[in-house]
């Protein structure tokens, strides 16, 4: 019953994996368009969130079978436990990249132009939701606990991006739907991040139990 | 509070060591699950806590065991007492070819109760402990042997709580029996946490999981670790624990 265990266990991670690529994938297209977002950009990370719900569900469902036939304890208890909760974050973060490729389409327009503000706080997220995966697919905990002390930093920058932009407000020099398009995105990736830092506590769990 | 201890006990059956020293302290009116695979002493310590082992010629036991403060193989320990305070429920249900009523009420009359309104008392008190006096009321004269295999369960142990033990010593009390019946005695096991303290020998960690408040995983006659059984089953301290429990060995 161990090997059907492993093999059960073996696809979890395969899928898990899986899962966690899409949403690297849709990250990369919206940091790649931050300053030319398209309804075609946004239709292809909307089709990229479908297959991340779909890898969610055979996801749900493995881990649901595993528990019903293996009744796993210990780290398999963990492994497995830590799958459902992580599938939520992944998912999340598949929604928040959607959700910004869709005020892209518009910001593009848009006749200003300093979205650099936005780029770092991109490359952050980016790099969190990446190494968490990696952290996952390694069983790294040194890289996972990075991440989860990385948190603060993106939380910075998202207040610093509002702060500038409350300063151009008071200048005059910025348009009150694009400030608000720019807040939004920020914000989501803030909340991106957050969903890497979840992925990061979970992988831990799984490895200590803490 | 601690009930049992016992403290660098050794068994050995002639010349093989079966229990390597075993510490472990034992709290009133919890159920400790003894698991670890065939062979690896849970049985031989459980039976070591009601001095069954004295039947057996070849052994030989170092060590102490305390039960409410009292080394229970010093010389002057009243060895049919401490078989009425610590009682045990075997693996395969062994009710004497008697009427259900006379089952019951075996211990008390060896133990000198002869008033009948005394035993009638005693027989219902304890098939209701024991969950079963619904089922046998209106059949208490009829063989005990007619009973289902879950039923002839209860009924031991409600012939063991009749003499009003403090201890319930399980050995595998479900291995034989089907789900319906398991999960009964496990109830049962449950309710009965309320007065008297439980140890079970259990191969099934499922069962383990369910109703005991501690574990102690034994191999090879070491006892390799004894803690909380959530703790134990989610987040095993020993390699050794983590690999029998997830199925690697045994």
């Amino acid at each position: 019953m161990r090997s059907k265990l492993d093999e059960q266990l073996n696809i979890l991670n395969k899928t898990m994996i899986e899962m966690g690529a899409l949403c690297e994938q849709s990250l990369k297209r919206i940091n790649d368009n931050l300053s030319n977002g398209s309804e075609e950009i946004y239709q292809k990370v909307l089709a990229c969130q479908q297959m991340i719900e779909q890898k969610q569900a055979q996801i749900q469902s493995i881990c649901l079978k595993l528990l019903l036939q293996q009744q796993p304890v210990a780290t398999d208890l963990r492994v497995i436990s830590a799958a459902l909760k992580m599938i939520y974050d992944l998912n999340r973060i598949g929604i928040q990249a959607t959700d910004i490729a869709e005020i892209l389409r518009f910001l593009g327009k848009n006749n200003y132009n300093n979205l650099e503000i936005l780029e770092k706080i991109a490359n952050e997220t980016n790099s969190m939701v990446k190494k968490s995966i990696d952290s996952y697919v390694k069983l790294d905990i040194i890289k996972a606990k990075e991440v989860v002390q990385y948190d603060d930093v993106v939380d910075n920058m998202f207040n610093q991006i509002k702060a500038d932009l409350i300063k151009q407000v008071s200048a005059d020099s910025i348009n009150g739907e694009y400030l608000a398009d720019v807040l939004m995105i920020a914000k989501y990736y803030e909340k991106i991040s957050d969903h890497a830092v979840n992925i990061a506590n979970w992988v831990i769990f799984s490895i200590v139990g803490e | 509070m601690e009930i049992i201890k016992t403290e660098d006990l050794r068994l050995y059956y002639g010349d093989f060591l079966a229990l390597k020293g075993i510490n472990i302290s034992i709290n009133d009116k919890e159920i400790t699950a003894l698991i670890g695979p065939s062979g690896c002493g849970k049985s031989t310590f459980l039976k070591i806590l009601n001095r069954m082992n004295d039947l057996v010629d070849s052994v030989k036991i170092t060590g102490d065991v305390y039960y409410n403060g009292k080394n229970i193989y010093d010389k002057k320990v009243d060895v049919c007492q401490l078989r009425r305070e610590v009682g045990m429920v075997f693996q395969k249900p062994n009710p004497f070819e008697m009427s259900i009523y006379d089952n019951v009420a075996y211990g008390p009359r060896t133990c000198g109760i002869k008033n009948r309104l005394k035993l009638d008392e005693i027989v219902e008190q304890s098939l209701k402990k024991a969950a079963l006096f619904d089922e046998v009321k209106d059949s208490l004269r009829k063989s005990a042997m007619a009973l289902s295999g879950g039923q002839q369960q209860r009924l031991c142990i409600a012939r063991a709580l009749a003499i009003q033990p403090k201890v319930l010593l399980m050995d595998e009390p479900t291995s034989a029996l089907d789900p319906i019946s398991t999960s009964k005695i496990e109830e049962l096991t449950l309710q009965l946490k309320k007065d008297y303290t439980i140890i079970i020998v259990t191969h099934n960690m499922q069962q383990a999981l369910r109703i005991s408040d501690k574990t102690a995983f034994f191999l090879l006659g070491d006892l390799i670790e004894y803690s909380d059984t959530e703790r134990m089953f989610t987040k095993p301290q020993d390699k050794r624990t983590e690999d029998y429990i997830t199925g690697r060995f045994g």
